[in-house]
């Protein structure tokens, strides 16, 4: 098994709503994997299908190897839902323990792993108290110590940060580093995209139930670059030619912006416009923010 | 599924419902004992007053009290559970457990277990704690008195198989109308059964035959009273908590299928919904 989460065709209907079209999308071991997309995309309904807390509507899935719908496989997963709610008449240490027996976990281990995700949380001197005594960010903080109980393989995380403090926020980003280091797969639901591109491998973006793309997240967002070329003259030819490889040209001046898919073509490209005689001056390439991209992927730019 | 029941019975605990149940519960009982000791002194200094015919008065008196706690048993069924399975779909505490490698069964199993054990102590405790009154003050143990207990237990059960069913696909709130609805539907029913078998109207026994189906709980109050009533009782004629249409023992075992369906109905929606 190479991928921990594989989605065919996966569809769900709301009655006459449509929440999610048609999922495909592959997740390997050991990978960040971001999930984009607008509100209302479809994320959360992904999560509850992956889950088994929604039937689809069609289509099928695997995670960790087992059809949907398989009890067992879930003491190897960890969850943090997007509406976080605990039972709220526990003590914290107590519904860590609670959770770790749900999870078939023997009195040894629970005794072992819980001070360590309390003090991993922050949150040891809260252990006895109550979580309806919890801020938000605290029962966040809590919830995240749950999905980390099973010391599992997958961990899903609809918007873990939504609540919680700059230093939260930090602490979310550690625990996914170190859970990737462990080589466990992570798939996010997010829309702090800072913090997905510093932690993400891959990204797919939601728009509608659609995936309607997916990037490598490197030192720069793969497939999609801007490049800005300064020529001597621009001539309607060369804006004509300079399409064949861009959809998306901007001119200002003699200054071209434009967005391109591929870096390979970058040598190609200057070659061209030598050849045309145009007066090569400059010719960079840009990075892309993430946020740059959500934005032109989601309003359709591309 | 024993997590589950731990999980609920430490909730109940912690919500302190059971401790002010009980803590009711044991008002009533003392005020009952005073008053049946007041009664009770007054029934023996009268003259003329025959053994047998103190013994109605006592069960009379007995039944009086099972009553209410055949009422307060019904409101504790029906209030402490009405949102145990509706209200975490709603707070979406549920999502947390149901990711949790348990199947669904066992989660509304567990929980129906959990409240059925707390309504079985609930009904020992209040019961016992009246026998236990008469006993001790009239020195009287009327026949089968376990028997009744268990009787109303069962009662119970009965109605928190509605209560969870509803839970399953409705609101809290709908779903506490619609159990109190059913009980005042089956309590009218009964009471029709009752006057109709007196004034031998076969019409009006029918009806509470058939609600008697709809929700077999006043038909298992009038067994359980009817139980522990001695031949003398029950050949009165009139008698506001009489059973003189007593409900066949096919009925107890229609209840016990009763709660059977109901819940194997309710597993079935809880298994498909989408929380
Ligand atoms: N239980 C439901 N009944 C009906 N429609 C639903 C239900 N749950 C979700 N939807 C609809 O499905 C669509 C997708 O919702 P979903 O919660 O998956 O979005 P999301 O991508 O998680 O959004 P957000 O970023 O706001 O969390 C929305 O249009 C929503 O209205
Ligand atoms: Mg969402």
């Amino acid at each position: 098994m190479t991928n921990v989460i594989e989605t065919h065709h996966l569809r769900k209907e709301y009655g006459e709503k449509v929440a999610v079209a048609d999922l495909t999308l592959q997740i390997e071991r050991g990978e960040v994997f971001g999930f984009l997309g607008p509100n209302g995309a479809g994320k959360t309904t992904v999560v509850k299908m992956l889950l088994g807390l929604a039937a689809p509507t069609a289509g099928s899935a695997q995670v960790l190897g087992r059809p949907l719908g398989d009890t067992a496989i879930r003491a190897r997963i960890g969850f943090l839902p997007e509406h976080f709610r605990f039972h709220e008449w526990l003590q914290a240490a107590e519904f860590l323990d609670l959770h770790g027996q749900l999870l078939g976990l023997t009195a040894g281990q629970r005794a072992k792993r819980i001070p360590q995700l309390l003090n991993l949380v922050e949150l040891a001197d809260a252990a006895g108290r109550r979580l309806s005594t919890f801020s938000k960010g605290m029962l966040q903080r809590i919830g995240l110590a749950q999905a980390l109980l099973p010391d599992p393989d997958l961990v899903i995380l609809d918007e873990p940060t939504s609540g919680l403090d700059p230093l939260g926020r930090r602490l979310v980003r550690d625990v996914i580093n170190q859970l990737k280091v462990a080589g466990t797969a992570v798939f996010l639901n997010s829309h702090l995209l800072s913090e997905v591109e510093v932690t993400c491998d891959r990204v797919a973006f939601i728009k509608e139930g659609r995936i309607i793309r997916t990037a490598r997240l490197g030192a720069l967002v793969e497939g999609v670059t801007e490049v800005v070329i300064q020529v001597g003259r621009v001539t309607p030819e060369l804006l004509d030619g300079l399409r064949r490889w861009s959809s998306d040209l901007r001119v200002d001046g003699r200054r071209i912006t434009m967005t391109i898919q591929d870096e390979e073509i970058l040598p190609l490209l200057s070659q061209w416009v030598v050849d045309q005689g145009a007066g090569l001056y400059a010719l960079s390439p840009q990075q892309i923010s993430l946020e740059e991209l959500f934005v032109r992927v989601v309003e359709g730019q591309e | 599924m024993w997590v589950i029941v731990r999980l609920t019975a430490r909730e109940v605990q912690r919500r302190k419902l059971l401790w002010m149940a009980l803590a009711l519960g044991f008002v009533f009982v003392t005020l009952f004992a005073v008053g049946f000791h007041c009664v009770h002194q007054e029934l023996i200094s009268q003259v003329g007053m025959g053994r047998s015919e103190l013994q109605i008065f006592v069960n009379f008196f007995l039944t009086a009290g099972l009553y209410v706690i055949n009422f307060l048993s019904v409101m504790m069924a029906v209030l402490t559970s009405v949102g145990t399975v509706s209200g975490e779909i709603d707070s979406h505490t549920i999502q947390s457990l149901a990711t949790k490698p348990v199947r669904r069964w066992e989660i509304l199993l567990g929980k129906w277990t959990a409240y059925a054990g707390m309504l079985a102590i609930y009904m020992a405790c209040l019961g016992g704690g009246l026998f236990l009154v008469v006993h001790l003050i009239a020195d009287y143990t009327p026949q089968n008195w376990l028997g009744t207990i268990g009787f109303l237990t069962l009662e119970g059960w009965v109605i928190l198989a509605v209560t969870f069913l509803g839970g399953t696909f409705l609101s809290t709130l709908t779903n506490g109308v619609l159990a109190f609805m059913l009980y005042g539907i089956a309590f009218v029913g009964g009471w029709v059964e009752q006057i109709g078998s007196l004034m031998q109207s076969e019409a009006a026994v029918n009806i509470g035959i058939v609600t008697s189906l709809l929700l077999p709980s006043e038909a298992l109050w009038r067994r359980a009273a009817h139980l522990m009533q001695p031949a003398l009782i029950r050949s009165l004629p009139s008698n506001p908590f009489g059973t003189a249409s007593v409900p066949s023992p096919a009925m107890v075992v229609y209840a016990g299928l009763y709660i059977v369906v109901l819940l194997a109905v309710g597993l079935w929606v809880f298994g498909r919904r989408d929380l």
